[in-house]
């Protein structure tokens, strides 16, 4: 029989740094701004949170209290990811450079950055401990509540996270809700469609545009956090993050740049990428098979939303695209 | 009434066509700028004086015979794969897939090299291996272009997510190969019989794809430059309704193109298979299906601009590689100056095709930068 109660609960750890990554891009694609960059963006916030706790279990000796714990490595990991955001919308809205060119060069550069400190952390502060293991910030991180486990699979299934998973699902949803209901929602979406009308109508552009791109990253920076301190119990290793960061924009076209959509897509995508664990018969080889099915699902709703070609479920129409007044 | 008008600090306006010596000469200052950043972090992490970090780096890049090969081929393979995006891009069609599209071609390559290393001769074994892999790259790239066409399906992000069920898929077949069992990988194919290497010519294994990734580059330059078929492609990339207006099948021609881009890709992936490294990772191509768009795009998508952009990013990783190596850095090292290199070149396209005008005090604007 399918454990579907060990199932989702692991499905669900899965899908937070997807979920958290998926709020943030469409955020920033909701106002046009294609940021490939979120990978690479995806990766400093996590090494700037484990840098930042890394130096105050350091500083402390291992004895940590829970609020400095929590608030230290989460505004590091804000602060990293707000830098990568500046530099992304400095470059593609004030600098107008091509956004594809952009995100790429900040996701290697992101990619690089993450690994290398991941890397050399403990060489370049000089410590002695063999490896990047923050075990009593993940502690803190992923402490669940004290009465779930009384609760049987209801317990299991629904409180057995930690804080950043609730935190991940009330951003959706704000977002979701800011995005769909909201006046800003509305200027902001409006950008993306269609910057010059925005322009004419009053809305600032670039605003909008520095501060989606800056407000995405930062979420998108906290599902590093997330994967570091809770999923990996605070070990950094290498490129164990993976390719999570492009799944997560896989996951904004999949749920057609609806972030509340994504709060459910993110599980079912992070029940995918762990299926091939609960299929008891299948092999080593198709187990890779199964890795490739959230890409599949994904390649198949673009090309039939774009063969529905409905009017909602469209790509933002000027996403990608510079915006210059006076290219008009 | 306020007769005032509000006027912005700095004004913006799009330059006409700058003349390209000013141009080269802007790029030429901004790599300066980056390679001076880049030695004054490497300064700062390693304590050598900002000079000697780029002694160490060309000893690590040109410092003996077999590291100037090593060079020439990663140059090599970078460029190829750079190369085979150009004319997509040229198109305005965003090929992410690089990466995707050379592993097919490396996967086709291996799967000769496997199935019938024994019983053809090398002769007709690699012009097979080469028809393979030049077909399943232009396969990989022709499905996103095929929806493109038909019914305008984002290529970005299609040719993005193409690149991970490219990377299962390889992962699924070297569990399938791995040998020996369990190791997880699938080692040096054919090593005894060396059945599907390509040859090696002038007492160099790595001669051979150099020259024929030289050749490419001639040959991509013609295409883009000289061809009735570069021009259609060019035409296209800049209005599809004048392209229609003038009697351009639109649609043929986005095919055309990508199945082009597509072939070279996998043909790079059958020459890192077959003239390389003789094995099969998921991450053979390594990244470089995105350094490579960096690389068109730094070049202005001109194939013999390339050579330099590819040089010039492989130089810098190879150099990081030896400071990193020397000083117990991490290998990534490289990743951060080549991102640091790629910021300050992508920043320079704007002051060659922007000008900035300071306001003066009177109102009247002057021209500045």
């Amino acid at each position: 029989m399918f454990d579907l109660v060990g199932f989702i609960p692991r499905a669900v750890v899965q899908s937070i740094p997807l979920l958290l990554g998926c709020t943030g891009e469409t955020i920033s694609e909701k106002a046009g701004s294609l940021n490939l960059g979120i990978p690479g963006v995806m990766y400093v916030g996590a090494i700037s949170g484990v840098i930042g706790s890394f130096l105050y279990e350091q500083s402390c000796g291992g004895e940590v209290s829970t609020l400095p714990a929590i608030l230290i490595p989460l505004c590091c990991c804000l602060l990293g990811s707000l830098l990568m955001g500046l530099l992304f919308s400095f470059l593609t809205v004030t600098l107008r450079v091509n956004q594809n060119v952009t995100g790429l060069a900040m996701t290697t550069f992101g990619i690089g950055f993450g690994n290398f400190f991941g890397g050399s952390l403990i060489k370049l502060t000089g410590s002695e401990v063999p490896s990047i293991a923050l075990s009593a910030t993940s502690r803190v991180f992923s402490k669940s509540l004290p009465f779930a486990n009384d609760l049987g699979w209801f317990g299991k299934i629904f409180l057995s996270y930690g804080f950043l998973t609730y935190v991940a699902v009330i951003i959706a949803i704000i977002a979701g809700f800011v995005l769909k209901r909201t006046r800003t929602g509305l200027h902001l979406r409006a950008v993306g469609e269609n910057p010059a009308t925005a322009d004419a109508a009053g809305i600032p552009v670039n605003k909008y545009k520095y501060l989606s791109v800056c407000i995405g990253c930062m979420i998108a920076g906290l599902g590093g956090l997330y994967y570091v301190m809770d999923y990996a119990s605070g070990v950094w290793s290498n490129d164990a993050f993976g390719d999570r960061g492009w799944l997560a924009i896989a996951l904004v076209i999949f749920t057609i740049w609806r972030p509340n959509v994504a709060i459910f897509a993110s599980i079912l995508f992070g029940g995918l990428y762990i299926f091939y664990l609960f299929i008891p018969s299948s092999s080593m080889a198709t187990k890779e098979l199964y890795k490739m099915l959230p890409y599949v699902v994904t390649i198949i709703v673009l090309v039939l939303t774009s063969m529905r070609n409905k009017r909602e479920s469209q790509p933002p129409e000027a996403l990608g695209l510079p915006y210059f007044r006076e290219e008009r | 009434m306020n007769n005032s008008i509000k006027e912005p600090f700095l004004h913006i306006t799009k330059r006409k066509e700058m003349a390209w010596q000013k141009a080269w000469a802007i790029r030429g200052g901004m790599i300066l700028l980056a390679l001076v950043i880049c030695a004054v972090i490497t300064a700062s992490t390693t304590e050598l004086s900002p000079l000697a970090v780029y002694g160490t780096m060309f000893k690590g890049a040109l410092g003996s015979a077999r590291k100037v090969w090593v060079l020439g081929k990663e140059l090599a393979i970078l460029l190829a794969i750079a190369l085979a995006l150009t004319p997509a891009f040229r198109m305005k069609f965003w090929n992410l897939g690089g990466e995707g599209q050379v592993l097919v071609g490396a996967l086709a390559t291996a799967a000769c090299m496997i199935y019938l290393g024994k019983t053809l001769p090398n002769a007709i074994l690699i012009p097979v291996m080469f028809i393979a892999a030049v077909a399943a790259g232009a396969l990989w790239a022709m499905i996103p272009a095929y929806f493109k066409a038909k019914w305008n399906t984002n290529e970005t992000l299609f040719t993005l997510m193409m690149n991970y069920v490219a990377t299962q898929l390889v992962a699924y077949y070297i569990i399938i190969w791995e040998s020996p069992k369990g190791s997880g990988k699938v080692g040096i194919i054919n090593q005894n019989s060396e059945a599907g290497w390509l040859p090696v010519i002038g007492n160099n294994k790595y001669l051979l794809i150099i020259l024929i990734v030289a050749a490419v580059t001639i040959a991509m330059h013609i295409y883009l430059k000289y061809s009735k078929h570069g021009y259609e492609l060019t035409v296209v990339g800049e209005s599809q309704q004048t392209a229609r207006y003038v009697g351009i099948k639109v649609d043929r021609v986005i095919i055309r193109t990508l199945f082009l881009s597509g072939a070279v890709c996998g043909l790079t992936g059958w020459l890192l298979v077959s003239g390389s490294d003789h094995t099969i990772t998921t991450t053979l191509a390594g990244g470089r299906g995105f350094i490579g768009v960096m690389v068109a795009w730094l070049a202005q998508f001109n194939p013999i601009a390339m050579v330099a952009s590819s040089l010039l990013l492989v130089f810098m990783t190879r150099g990081a590689q030896e400071i990193s190596t020397i000083y117990g850095l991490n290998q990534s090292f490289g990743d951060i100056l080549t991102g640091i290199i790629l910021f300050c070149i992508i920043s320079s396209e704007f002051f060659i095709n922007y000008q900035i005008h300071v306001r003066k005090a009177a109102g009247k604007e002057e021209a500045n930068v």
